[in-house]
């Protein structure tokens, strides 16, 4: 049997074993915590410095990085729009029917950001498809200036530019208006879309106007086509340039949603001196554009004033004309509208030249970029000669 | 050319600059003033959101293209986050600065306008019509923008924007 002297001996060292042992543990414990906040320091470190790493790849991708493709296409600028119409009109008292499909405008916007101030701006334009001899269309260069912003919201250009008149003269890319075709007043007043060479300044002050001033190449009309202002325009091909114009506009958009603009020209000579009966003249231009919610409301009014007794002769010393043109946005994607145009080329006798025309359509955007449009027009000219019918357009910009 | 002509000339050109200056000074106020403008006291420290997974698809949904940023700083206390966002116009970026309060926009300006047309969204009487507008379920203004005309590229640009920073506020105010 045991001594209880023996006991206690095997109990105390039973006792300084088991106590070694959770001593040793509790140690190892230790070391492995240790090792653990080491390796969540180093973690910690780690995941700073990946951080810091990732904001300075983003920073530098957000920059560029710097490569030259990347800065070329910084600098170059591409764009477009076109629009393909389908005309669907039955001549009455002597006109003859339309019906025709047609790729009306195919345009390339190029431009070039030299620097911060200084930038090219292009727009190339095919019309009717096919350019040619014996051919409808054409190739037009309508913009090809140079942008100086030499002061805040303040530039001049000189080059090829549209002139600064009416709503659709700058303005034009198809789904921005209504109507599949462009509202006559505009165009066979103002005469839109309308390019001159020249140079020109123009700004804006905030809160309050913009403004044009322009010294550009003039019209060049003609007896045998009565004078007309759309046929006068020289397009920039070698144009006759004896006689020059100057263009003012202001225009006020200080109030949400409207904008009123007026815009004065002075013609040195409308037929470049080629004729002695024809002389200068004057064209003022005023619209107003409303924009109330959905609803928006356009009025236009232009005429011309041909001094000479050459133009006197044929009633084409004043030509002018005006449009109005209610619309309604039911949502983002599908307008209404109605419009009224009045244009006369020869208003100045009583030949009976006037020409009236209503359109009622709509446009759909599938895309805010792309449209669809549709309108039933009705002419009432004087003497009868009526195209009436619908037409059907799809445009795009880019 | 007549004489009348070359004076017109002349004169013309005694309006022209005498050099063109180095930076583009179409800026309307400096984005540091208006984060300033913002916060009544101190400004806070900047912070940034990754524009990642979700966010980057409802971002690019807004803005109807691809969006080139990783990631977008803003500046944000309590209730109130403001923005620094550019979109392009036609050509140019256009900087904006937009500062959101509970969910409606407090302040959205044009900062700096760098095209050479559409300059009239920096009128008061244009962008004052985004104030108090919210986003709906579906990132849509509740209020309906009178456009302008010869600006539309412009106008949709600043739309989208203050669509984006309401949207990017909501996030934001979602995670703290």
């Amino acid at each position: 049997m045991f001594s209880k002297k023996k006991i206690l001996k095997l109990g105390l060292g039973l006792g300084l074993l088991l106590g070694g042992q959770s001593w040793a543990a509790s140690s190892a414990l230790d070391k492995k915590v240790e090792q653990l906040q080491r390796e969540i320091d180093a973690l910690k470190g780690q995941i700073k410095e990946n951080t810091e790493m990732l904001n300075e790849t983003a920073s530098a991708m957000e920059k560029g990085g710097g490569s030259y493709s990347k800065s070329l296409w910084d600098k170059l600028s591409i764009g477009g729009y076109g629009e393909l119409h389908y005309n669907n009109l039955d001549g009455e008292g002597g006109a003859s029917d339309k019906k025709e499909m047609d790729f009306h405008r195919f345009v390339l916007f190029f431009g070039y950001k030299y620097s911060d101030t200084i930038r090219f701006v292009s727009e190339f334009e095919l019309e009717h498809a096919i350019a040619g001899e014996s051919k409808n269309g054409e190739v037009e260069l309508e913009q090809a200036y140079i942008d100086f912003n030499y002061s805040g919201a303040h530039h001049v250009k000189t080059g090829v530019f549209l002139m600064p008149v009416g709503i659709i003269n700058e303005t034009h890319e198809p789904p921005t208006f209504f109507g599949v075709e462009r509202n006559p007043v505009e165009k066979n007043i103002i005469p839109a879309t309308w390019w001159e060479g020249g140079v020109a300044l123009n700004g804006d002050f905030p809160n309050s106007f913009s403004y044009d001033f322009a010294l550009s190449s003039g019209l060049n009309t003609t007896s045998g086509k009565n004078y007309k202002i759309r046929d006068g325009r020289q397009k920039i091909s070698n144009a006759e340039a004896n006689d020059l114009a100057v263009t003012g506009r202001i225009k006020w958009n200080g109030v949400r949603g409207l904008e009123l603009a007026l815009t004065y020209q002075n013609q040195g000579d409308v037929t470049q001196g080629n004729d002695s009966t024809a002389g200068g003249a004057d064209l003022i231009e005023t619209h107003l554009i409303w924009m109330y919610r959905g609803f928006t409301l356009k009025a236009l009014y232009a005429s011309w004033d041909l001094d000479g007794t050459g133009p006197q002769a044929v009633g084409a010393d004043e030509q002018k004309g005006f449009y109005i043109e209610p619309s309604y946005h039911i949502n983002e994607q599908f307008g209404i509208f109605a419009r009224f145009n009045q244009y006369d080329n020869q208003a100045g006798d009583n030949t009976g030249s006037e020409k009236e025309l209503l359109s009622i359509g709509f446009n759909y955007w599938p895309h805010e970029d792309v449209v669809l449009k549709f309108d039933i027009e009705n002419q009432d000219n004087e003497g009868g000669q009526n195209q009436d019918g619908f037409n059907i357009g799809v445009g795009y910009q880019f | 050319m007549p004489i009348v002509w070359r004076i017109h000339f002349c004169l013309f050109f005694l309006f022209l600059p005498g050099k063109v200056e180095a930076a583009s000074l179409q800026e309307y106020q400096n984005p540091k003033d208006f984060i300033q403008e913002s916060f009544l006291t101190e400004v806070p420290k900047a912070k940034y959101i990754w524009i990642k997974s979700e966010v980057r698809k409802d971002v690019e949904r807004i803005l109807g293209h691809r969006y080139h940023q990783l990631r977008v700083r803003y500046w944000s206390k309590g209730p109130i986050s403001t923005w620094i966002l550019e979109e392009i116009g036609k050509e140019e970026y256009i900087t904006f600065g937009v500062t959101i309060n509970s969910g409606l926009v407090q302040n959205a300006k044009v900062l700096v306008y760098r095209e050479i047309r559409g300059g009239e969204i920096v009128r008061k009487a244009f962008t004052h019509q985004f104030l108090n507008s919210k986003i709906n379920s579906k990132h849509k203004l509740n209020v309906r923008i009178h456009g302008i005309s010869g600006a539309t590229l412009s106008v949709r640009a600043m739309t989208k924007i203050v669509r984006m920073a309401l949207y990017l506020d909501q996030v934001i105010q979602k995670k703290s």
